[in-house]
């Protein structure tokens, strides 16, 4: 069923195309600490990739490393088929890499609208005159700006607090808007780092839409992590399954189910 | 009109446009503070530097020519022409950009994450390191600083006053020069944070790091860019205070009036900076002026610092700061 460069079918029926991001024997070492150990996977084009793993596994270590955040003292990153040269995280983000933090990192002081827009800085392209004097094509980009900024606030359903300082919030749409920043960049892969932590089930239902929404609309290219197995289960076309820094599973969730050691990882083994 | 309120009212003015002063050191404060969250106590003398580099620059002053005469046994401290106002103003641009880039590289970019008391401790160093560098590059002696700006009594508002009340009225031209341009830094602020690609990028790298590196926004670029900022305000200043009292090491303790400036207007607000600026500067002259004779004088001294404790009291965050809320 997995072609190498032909991509797949999902079961839904969406197409699948070839891989976006390769992560070729990865090792990160902090100090005597081996938080990622040899791993090997790949994003392919409009795919919801999972990583999931009990707590310390190193799956955010791993999106740390996707991002830029973290540079592995081994293995390769590949990026639309070219190697990555070591990048820091604002030029991995300017190649149209998005994420989201699992503790939440938004601009605190502005409101939603704002913050978004900030997702847009990279589609700025008139100069710092034009645009303080509102000149020539500074006013049709900004409005250009605006409008997909709009587009992506109605569609995570946030309009109504569009004006509001982001500190004033609650947790669950903190998450969203945060989603809608990552998303504003139009990028073309993005990273989700625990999006339900710490959600209720309601909220959790909402974000999984959101999730599926953004997918199907958009057709970006998403990789998360959780440790909620259900949500993720139903969520992600393949997962990568992480235990103790090492690669302990890899395909669709129904393989990744069955299989021994991932089940050992999360229920545990009797040694007798 | 009685003669008292005459007094007061020229007092008051003038009060006014000394506090404009004040707010264009404050200016500079805020604003790295707002970026970087750093109080940059080397903000006064950054003003003192880029006013000797600008008078050495037009001077055609040999920069560290001690230094280059002890080392080689030569004599030579000029170059032997001057440099034209506006260009020398560029070129020290030019420096202080250079100095931004500099403390980021060689400082600031080591300190990432710290304590900001370690922040601070470190734009202490720098002040001290500075001060030795502009005197190694340009020499102690006092110097008069002319680019052409206008000064002495305004004669249009003293006659025009002297129409009015019978009494003219003492402005300096200078004053009202760098109130306008004052206004204008303001407003080009004012703009360029609003309004602009790398303003935008500034208040984001202010408000979260983390979340500024994952859209895609150079931290070292904005924090250079800050530092030039600042270094353009302290330009200013320098220019200004220059003028008005001559380049002196002095200069760089002017930036010790702005500390109760920016108590009074809050350390995080650019429009609290003009007020605190303005309410100190009028404060002090109009206490000199009604209180001073009862005390035996120099109350200029030590007014603004007494106003600034007693807001610290009543109002911690100063008049436009955020608002300090703590959650339990």
């Amino acid at each position: 069923m997995l072609d190498s460069f032909e991509g797949y079918v999902t079961e839904d029926g969406r197409k699948i195309g070839g891989v976006v991001m390769e992560m070729k024997n990865i090792t990160l070492r902090f100090g005597g600490v081996v938080a990622i150990k040899d791993i090997s996977f790949d994003i392919r084009e409009g795919e919801i990739r999972a990583i999931i793993g009990p707590n310390g596994a190193g799956k955010s270590s791993m999106l740390n490393v996707i991002s830029g955040f973290y540079v592995p003292q081994e293995g390769e990153v590949w990026f639309h088929g070219a190697k990555r040269p070591p990048m820091r995280p604002f030029e991995v983000a300017q190649q149209g890499i998005a994420r989201t933090f699992q503790n939440i990192a938004l601009f605190e002081g502005m409101s939603v609208l704002d913050n978004v827009m900030t997702g847009r800085l990279g589609y700025m392209k008139t100069n710092i005159f034009q645009q303080a004097l509102w000149k020539g094509k500074a006013e049709a980009e900004e409005t250009e700006n605006r409008e997909a900024v709009e587009k992506i606030i109605d569609f995570l359903e946030i309009q109504h607090i569009r004006k509001t300082p982001v500190s004033r919030l609650p947790y669950g749409l903190k998450k969203r808007v945060e989603l809608a920043r990552a998303l504003a960049a139009e990028p073309k892969l993005l990273l989700l780092d625990e999006p339900m932590a710490g959600m209720n089930v309601e909220e959790k239902e909402d974000m999984s839409r959101f999730i599926l929404d953004v997918n199907d609309e958009f057709g970006t290219t998403i990789a998360l992590i959780e440790h909620d197995m259900g949500v993720v289960m139903d969520l992600s076309d393949r997962v990568v399954v992480m235990d103790y820094g090492k690669k302990i599973g890899d395909g669709t969730p129904d393989e990744v189910r069955n299989n021994q050691e991932v089940i050992d990882a999360y229920l545990g083994v009797s040694h007798d | 009109m009685p003669d008292q309120l005459i007094f007061a009212m020229e007092v008051i003015l003038n009060g006014l446009m000394a506090g404009v002063l004040y707010a264009l050191v404050a200016l500079g404060f805020v604003l790295i503070y707002k970026a970087s969250g750093i109080f940059n106590y080397a903000q006064g003398v950054m003003a003192l530097f880029a006013a000797m580099t600008l008078v050495g620059i037009m001077n055609g002053q040999v920069p560290f020519a001690h230094l280059i005469n002890a080392i080689f046994g030569t004599h030579i401290h000029y170059f032997g022409w001057n440099v034209p106002a506006l260009l020398a103003i560029l070129l020290t641009m030019a420096v202080m950009v250079f100095l931004a880039w500099a403390v980021q590289r060689f400082v600031m970019r080591h300190l990432v994450g710290q304590e900001p008391i370690i922040l601070f401790m470190a734009t202490i160093g720098l002040a001290y390191l500075l001060e030795g560098v502009a005197d190694l590059m340009w020499g102690s002696e006092i110097k008069t600083l002319d680019v052409g700006l206008p000064q002495g009594i305004n004669l249009w508002i003293d006659e025009t006053t002297f129409n009015i009340f019978g009494y003219g009225f003492f402005i300096d031209n200078l004053d009202i020069v760098a109130t306008l341009i004052a206004a204008l830094l303001v407003a080009a602020l004012v703009v360029f944070s609003q309004y602009t690609k790398q303003g935008r990028a500034m208040r984001a790298v202010a408000d979260d790091h983390q979340a500024a590196l994952s859209v895609g926004i150079s931290l070292n670029f904005i924090w250079i860019m800050v530092w030039s900022v600042a270094g353009f305000v302290a330009l200013v200043a320098g220019i200004m205070w220059g003028t008005k009292s001559g380049v002196q090491f002095s200069l760089s303790l002017i930036a010790l009036k702005a500390l109760p400036v920016l108590m009074l207007g809050g350390f995080t607000s650019i429009p609290g900076a003009i007020v605190g600026g303005l309410i100190i500067g009028v404060g002090e002259k109009l206490f000199e002026f009604a209180i001073g004779p009862m005390v035996g004088g120099a109350t200029e001294n030590w007014f603004a610092y007494v106003l600034a404790l007693i807001f610290l009291v009543f109002r911690p965050q100063g008049l436009f700061g955020e608002k300090i809320i703590e959650r339990v």
